[in-house]
This record gives C-alpha cells, sequence and structure tokens, in this order.
C-alpha cells in the first residue's frame, strides 16, 4: 500500500510538473536545439559555454524581471502595455539624480528610480480600479504618456558620464556572478513566495479566475488590482535601473518595442492563463529564459534581428492560441 | 392537411447534469392562440430556445408546416416566418426605431448611384406598422429612449416585417403597466385575425385565460397537459404547474428559535429596485424570499449581504447597524452569501476545491504570516467528509465537480468562516433530485445548530418545504409573510401575481 501511494505520489508530480511546467521541457528541447545547430553550424561549443551562459542570464535578467512584474498583472487579469516607459523612466530618474549626485547619491537614486515605478503603478492601478478604465486603455495611454514626457523632460538626449558604482547594478558582479542575475534569483524567489505563500498572492489569482467570487468572498477587488499594477511598476523600476547600469547611460528609448512584448510571450508561455487566475512565477522565469535564449541562439547563428521579429511573433501568437485552446478544454 | 403549425414529438433535450426536457409532445395548431405555462426551470425556455433553432434537440422530431424542423439555426428559422419576442429585447439600442425594425433587411431602391438603401420608404412603413398596432411611435426615435411597452411594440413590428407566421412572445407582459397590457391584448387579436399563430409565455395566470385559446403545462422538463382554456380554471391550472407536493424529500423542520439576529428596515434602493423592504430573521429559522423572477429577490439578497448598495433605510445584525455596501463587515460579522449562479460569481473556477473553501476565511490558514497548505488542506478535508462532498480529493480543480458538490464546497466556504446567517439564492438550481435533497438536509441540519438560514427560491414546494416562514416579493416590494405550514403554494403564487 505505502510504496504504491509513494508511487501515486511521483506520478501525481510529474503530471503536475508537466501540466504546471510544459516550459521547462520546452526550454530544454530549444537548448538541445539550439546547441545542436550552432555545433553544426559554428563547429563549436559557444552556445553552452559558460560565457554564454552568464551572458544569456544576463540578457535574461532585464526581460525577466520585467516579466515578473507583467505576471502579476496578467494573472490578475490585467496587463500593463506600459512596461517599457516604466523602465525607462526608472533607469532615466536613476541616471538624472546619480549624474547630478554623484556616488554618494546612490541609494538616493535609486529609490528615486524605484519610487517613479511605484508612481507609475500607483496611476496605472488607480485609472483601472477606481476609475474603470479597461486594462488595456489605461495603461496603453499611460505608455504614451510616459514616453513622451521622458523624451520632454531629457529633450531626447541620453545621459552619459557618470562616477563609478552607476553601472554596478547592470554589471558588477559578486563571486563571479552577475549582479542583475543575482538580483532577478532573489526577486522571483521573494516574489514566488510572495505568490504562493501570501494571502495577497492568493487574493490576486482569486479575482484574476473570477473577479465577482472574489468580491463576494470579502476581497476589496479594488485595492488587490492597485497592487498587482504597483508590483508590476516597481519591478519594473528595477529593471530599469539594471539596464540602465548594463547601458552604462541613461537612454530616453531604452526599453522600447520589444521588451513589452517579450514580457507578455514570456508570461504566456510560462503557461499563465492570458484571461487571468492560472499559472506560476516559476513558469515565467523559464519562459523569461526562452525567449533570451532564443534571441540568443539565433543571434549566434547569424540570424539577423527582424527574422528573429517574425520568430517571435509566430512563437506568441502560438502561445496564445495555445491559452485559448486549454481553457476551451475545461469550458 | 396540417391542421398544425407545429408539432413536437418525443423531443429531449439535456444539458450536463440535468434533463431539461423530457419527451415533450406539444401541438400548436394553425391560427391559435397557446399558451405555455410551467414554474421557473420546467423547461418553457429550452423549448422556446428549441424552436427557434438555437438549441437542437438530442432527440425526437419538430415539424413545421409538416416539414422537419432539424439542423436549422435561428436564422432559417426566422426566414421560415418563426420570430420570437424575449424579455430582454435584440435590438440595437442605439438605432432609431425605423432602422431596428429594418436591421438585416433594408429596403434596397435603385438609383443613378447604384442600388442605395431607401430611408424614406423605410421610415415610411416603419410609421404605418407601429400605427397598424395602434400605437404612436416616431419612426425616428432611438430605441433605447423608448419604454419597455413600446420597445416591445418595435420588436413585434420587426417580427411583422419578415412575414412572421409562428409568433413567440416570451414573457410580454412582465415588464408591462396594466394599460400597456391592455395594448399588447388589441395587437395580438390583430395579429391573430392576419392568421398568426402565436406561443404565449405568461406567469400571469388572469392573461392565459383572457387572451389564449389552448395552454400547454410544463413541469420538470415534462409536458403535463395540453387543453382548451375553457375547459381549465385557475385552480386546476395551478395544480398542474406545481404538481403534487412531494413531502418526503424535506426533512424535519428546526421550530426553536433563539433572538433576532437580522433586521431589515425600510430598506430602499433606486438601482435594484427595492422598495421599503423590512424583514426580520431569528436564530435557528429558515426564512424562504419567494416571488417570480425579477421580482427583486437576488437584489434584496445582494443588497442586504452589502453586494450592492442601497438608497435608505437600516440593516442590524445581530443589533448592529451596518453601513450600505461593504462585503467586508457582513463576512466578518458572519454572513455567508451562497450566490444565484454558481458559475458566474460563485466560486473561482481555476482553484481548487481547498483554494475555493478556504477563500473567504484566508487569515485561518495563516501561520507564521505564510499560508499554511497542511492547514489548508486538512481545514478543506474536514469540510468534504462533513458535507460529503464528492471529489478526488481537496486538490481537485472545482470545475470537474458536479454541479450539487460545487454548492457544497461554496456552503462549506461559509462554513469555514463559520457564519451564523446564511443566505441561500436559488440553492438547488440545475442540480439533480438527490443532491437536492442533501442540500435540505445540509440547511435544516444548519437551522438545527442555530444558524439562521434565508432561502431565495422559485421553486415554491423548496420554500414550502423546507422554510419556517415565507415572504412573497413583487415587483421590489414585500407583497406578504405567510408561515409556511399554513399556507399553499396557490396563495403564495396570489401574492407573487398580484
Amino acid at each position: 500500500m505505502a510504496t504504491s501511494d509513494e508511487s501515486k505520489k511521483i506520478i501525481n508530480f510529474i503530471k503536475d510538473t508537466s501540466k504546471n511546467f510544459a516550459i521547462v521541457y520546452v526550454v530544454i528541447g530549444l537548448v538541445f536545439v539550439l546547441w545542436l545547430f550552432t555545433r553544426l553550424v559554428l563547429g563549436s561549443n559557444v552556445f553552452l559555454g559558460s560565457a554564454n551562459i552568464i551572458n544569456i542570464l544576463r540578457q535574461a535578467s532585464v526581460v525577466g524581471i520585467v516579466a515578473a512584474g507583467q505576471f502579476f498583472a496578467i494573472v490578475t487579469g490585467l496587463i500593463d502595455l506600459s512596461v517599457g516607459s516604466t523602465v525607462a523612466l526608472s533607469g532615466i530618474t536613476y541616471a538624472a539624480i546619480f549624474k547630478t549626485g554623484g556616488t554618494a547619491f546612490m541609494a538616493v537614486a535609486i529609490l528615486g528610480a524605484l519610487f517613479v515605478g511605484l508612481v507609475v503603478g500607483l496611476i496605472n492601478g488607480s485609472l483601472i480600479a477606481y476609475f474603470r478604465l479597461t486594462p488595456f486603455i489605461a495603461t496603453l495611454g499611460m505608455m504614451l504618456i510616459v514616453r513622451g514626457a521622458i523624451y520632454v523632460a531629457t529633450g531626447a538626449q541620453p545621459i552619459f558620464g557618470f562616477e563609478k558604482w552607476y553601472n554596478y547594478p547592470g554589471r558588477g558582479w559578486i563571486f563571479g556572478i552577475p549582479v542583475p542575475v543575482i538580483i532577478m534569483f532573489v526577486l522571483y524567489f521573494l516574489f514566488i513566495i510572495f505568490a504562493e505563500r501570501k494571502r495577497a498572492g492568493r487574493y490576486l489569482y482569486a479575482i484574476g479566475g473570477n473577479e465577482d467570487a472574489a468580491y463576494l468572498s470579502g476581497i476589496n477587488v479594488k485595492r488587490f488590482k492597485l497592487l498587482a499594477l504597483v508590483i508590476c511598476g516597481v519591478l519594473c523600476a528595477i529593471a530599469g535601473i539594471i539596464l540602465a547600469g548594463r547601458l552604462d547611460s541613461g537612454q530616453p528609448n531604452a526599453g522600447e518595442g520589444d521588451l513589452l512584448f517579450d514580457s507578455i510571450i514570456a508570461v504566456v508561455i510560462g503557461g499563465v492563463s492570458f484571461t487571468g487566475g492560472k499559472g506560476k512565477l516559476l513558469g515565467v522565469l523559464f519562459g523569461a529564459l526562452f525567449m533570451t535564449i532564443l534571441s540568443n541562439g539565433m543571434t549566434l547563428l547569424g540570424i539577423d534581428s527582424y527574422v528573429q521579429s517574425v520568430a517571435k511573433g509566430i512563437i506568441f501568437i502560438f502561445a496564445i492560441a495555445l491559452d485559448v485552446f486549454r481553457n476551451r478544454e475545461v469550458v | 392537411m396540417h391542421d398544425y403549425i407545429l408539432e413536437i414529438n418525443g423531443v429531449s433535450k439535456s444539458f450536463p447534469g440535468v434533463k431539461a426536457l423530457d419527451n415533450i409532445n406539444l401541438q400548436i395548431k394553425k391560427g391559435e392562440v397557446h399558451a405555455l405555462v410551467g414554474e421557473n426551470g420546467a423547461g418553457k425556455t429550452t423549448l422556446i430556445r428549441l424552436i427557434s433553432g438555437i438549441y437542437r434537440a438530442d432527440s425526437g422530431t419538430i415539424l413545421y408546416n409538416g416539414e422537419e424542423l432539424a439542423h436549422v439555426g435561428p436564422h432559417d428559422c426566422i426566414e421560415k416566418g418563426i420570430s420570437s419576442v424575449h424579455q430582454d429585447f435584440k435590438m440595437v439600442e442605439t438605432l432609431t426605431v425605423a432602422e431596428n425594425i429594418f436591421l438585416g433587411k433594408p429596403l434596397i431602391k435603385k438609383s443613378f448611384i447604384g442600388r442605395n438603401v431607401d430611408w424614406v420608404t423605410m421610415k415610411k412603413e416603419a410609421r404605418k406598422a407601429v400605427r397598424a398596432m395602434g400605437v404612436d411611435v416616431d419612426p425616428n426615435a432611438v430605441i433605447g429612449d423608448l419604454s419597455v411597452a413600446k420597445k416591445q411594440v418595435v420588436e413585434i413590428c420587426k417580427a411583422l416585417q419578415r412575414n412572421v407566421t409562428l409568433l413567440i412572445l416570451d414573457e410580454p407582459s412582465a415588464a408591462l403597466t396594466e394599460n400597456e397590457i391592455e395594448i399588447m391584448f388589441g395587437l395580438i387579436r390583430k395579429m391573430k385575425e392576419q392568421g398568426i399563430t402565436i406561443i404565449y409565455i405568461s406567469h400571469r395566470i388572469e392573461e392565459i385565460f383572457e387572451i389564449t385559446d389552448r395552454v400547454t403545462v410544463l413541469r420538470d422538463g415534462k409536458t403535463i397537459i395540453t387543453d382548451d382554456v375553457a375547459n381549465l380554471d385557475r385552480q386546476l391550472l395551478i395544480k398542474h404547474m406545481t404538481g403534487r407536493q412531494i413531502v418526503d424529500i424535506y426533512p424535519e423542520k428546526n421550530q426553536r428559535f433563539g433572538d433576532t439576529v437580522l433586521e431589515v428596515k425600510n430598506l430602499n434602493s433606486e438601482a435594484s429596485r427595492l422598495s421599503n423592504i423590512s424583514f426580520s430573521l431569528r436564530k435557528g429559522e429558515i426564512l424562504g424570499i419567494s416571488g417570480l423572477v425579477g421580482a427583486g429577490r437576488t437584489e434584496l439578497v445582494r443588497a442586504v449581504f452589502g453586494a450592492d448598495r442601497y438608497d435608505s433605510g437600516e440593516i442590524y445584525v445581530k443589533g448592529k447597524k451596518i453601513e450600505s455596501g461593504s462585503v467586508l463587515k457582513m463576512i466578518k460579522l458572519s454572513v455567508g452569501l451562497v450566490p444565484e449562479e454558481r458559475k458566474v460569481d460563485g466560486f473561482i473556477p481555476d482553484f481548487s476545491v481547498s483554494k475555493n473553501v478556504t477563500l473567504a476565511g484566508i487569515e485561518k490558514i495563516i501561520r507564521r504570516s505564510f499560508l499554511n497548505t497542511m492547514v489548508e488542506k486538512k481545514a478543506a478535508t474536514d469540510l468534504i467528509k462533513l458535507l460529503r462532498i464528492v471529489t478526488p480529493g481537496a486538490n481537485t480543480e472545482i470545475t470537474s465537480l458536479s454541479g450539487g458538490n460545487q454548492q457544497k464546497c461554496i456552503v462549506g466556504k461559509w462554513l469555514f468562516v463559520d457564519s451564523d446567517i446564511l443566505i441561500f439564492d436559488e440553492p438547488t438550481r440545475g442540480i439533480d433530485v438527490g443532491a437536492k435533497q442533501e442540500m435540505y438536509n445540509i440547511i435544516a441540519n444548519l437551522a438545527k445548530q442555530g444558524k439562521s438560514i434565508i432561502i431565495v427560491s422559485s421553486e415554491l414546494p423548496e420554500v414550502l418545504g423546507i422554510c419556517n416562514r415565507i415572504i412573497v416579493m413583487c415587483n421590489g416590494k414585500v407583497n406578504g409573510e405567510l408561515i409556511a405550514d399554513e399556507t399553499n403554494q396557490e396563495e403564495i403564487l396570489n401574492y407573487a401575481i398580484a
């Protein structure tokens, strides 16, 4: 009896992982395929070399952190289209404060950047929760407003030339591991616990799953919708600081374009339902890795970025179609 | 050859968990006004949807003018001359009367710039059509600005414009005033003169006798009787509608009540269309709220639960006055609502049984400021045992359970937070007889344990069988208060219809 119980548990575990984390197998498959191709085409093991792995992780950190933010929006049944603009705004804020204050003001610069992320999240969240705009409209508007404001404030000129430590969040190392990678893993660790083991995390899932039922269960739906977008805003701000460090500058056009789509694709192929209520943050981490590994591999293979864009678009549509299909099965 | 315009032979239709129609036989004569009556859930709506091509029958045949009506969609049915006018009109609110009447089939005229929509003639025709109904409606008026009665006229005009031969009127009088009903009866008589056959669905018994020729009674998805109206009277018809009272499935009633735990005084809400509602509930008591669909029962319990705001009035829970519109406060004061539409606002479909039952009282599974899944699972398992929820386990997704078991989970949610006042809105809708009986036992046991219960139900035998006291609602008002053991279905219906 006991052994059959044990084996049942193991089978259930495999079933559970394959259901919730199909993306893990997809990433393994992708790595294998790209390894094979780079091996054949380039004749070297550069793809799985430690330098490239570190590189992939470092590239993944920005999109990974933004995707974590996007995850909280989507799992609550919302979406944040302003992530790219928020990343740029916080990056510029970090750069501007650092430029004027120097290294002594590093903490202020970081806090300032986090603060603007928080404010953008608050505005997004208030527009949606309290002024009842659809998430699409509210965050699309904010995307344009924030981006425009950055260009106005900076005169579309990047900010250069900092005292040392400016680029530490993006380019630093601790024990041979890049700082942004450490930040990403720490954030995922904390927010996975938040999503799975905190009351607020459970509430966000509940609202995404069925807003009316959540409301009738005594959940303050408006407040927690606001929270979801504030989390997203703050995570974007962290990503913005890292990106500013990696670019060693404050770029007004940072995170324009790809970042939004990459974050949404990472969330969806990470197994999160586009309609909310379902999915795991850990899956999103693998989703982000998938996106990064894909571009990294394609770049190594010499595929130009326009073709990469086509590939990403196909994957996006495929992932959404899969999500629709999965949900239809239930009904 | 064909005396009947519509012949339905042995039609059955099932939905997951429910047999909505069971071997229905119905013949509609050409040119008659045929009433279709039955309690809520008797299968009237399903039957209409079959006739108008929205659903497809599982078995049996539907003959229309002797020709089988199979595998056709709603559009084909309209083409063939079957139109239905529902309570919720299917018109474009932002378009004008004329535009709606000719929607989808505009009049075309040819001119030197090609084929154009002929607005002038359409407006003229629309005016003529509306006038023919004896009602004055401006063809240029926007539908959204019209009264319900006028919308109905437009909807009927639209059907007539499409050469309707069989018109289905689904609860046409529900939203009308006495005068407007008279106008509508005039329309029906006119249409009858034109040879149009009408299926008339209504809850209002008087109307059946006034306007229809024959009547068919549906109950529990079966045809009970078809007869000339002349051969029936009011009492007989109600008896057919409600059937024998099955006493056996109801548990013994608790008769020992404690103090008043809930008191509602002069509750008014314009948005929820509630006026001057007062009632009270004692510890251990089961109070039924009866009335027809649209009487304001769901609106009332939502307002009491804090889900919707009310304009004026007072609600006291255990002697404490409650402000309007706070679900959380009501839950804290141990009030729970099991809502009407399970799938719409009852549970979180993506959640497991255990996550659903703990949702309203999540503080109880927090240990050292984190949600403790062991505690959660233990609590859920206990509730599964207590309520005898049939599920493979606490971690099973709630959507894979049957309707009755899903319902038990929602009850479990309130037991988990230890609610003292439980409000059930249509607790047995869409679940089978066995599950119903279990639900009655659960409710009766809760009352015996000193919980106070409010049950909103359209099923009269259920209200009579399980409640101690019944308030009957009509048009957002409380129309009567009755002791369940001293009343009967006829009396309740009288209050509900009046």
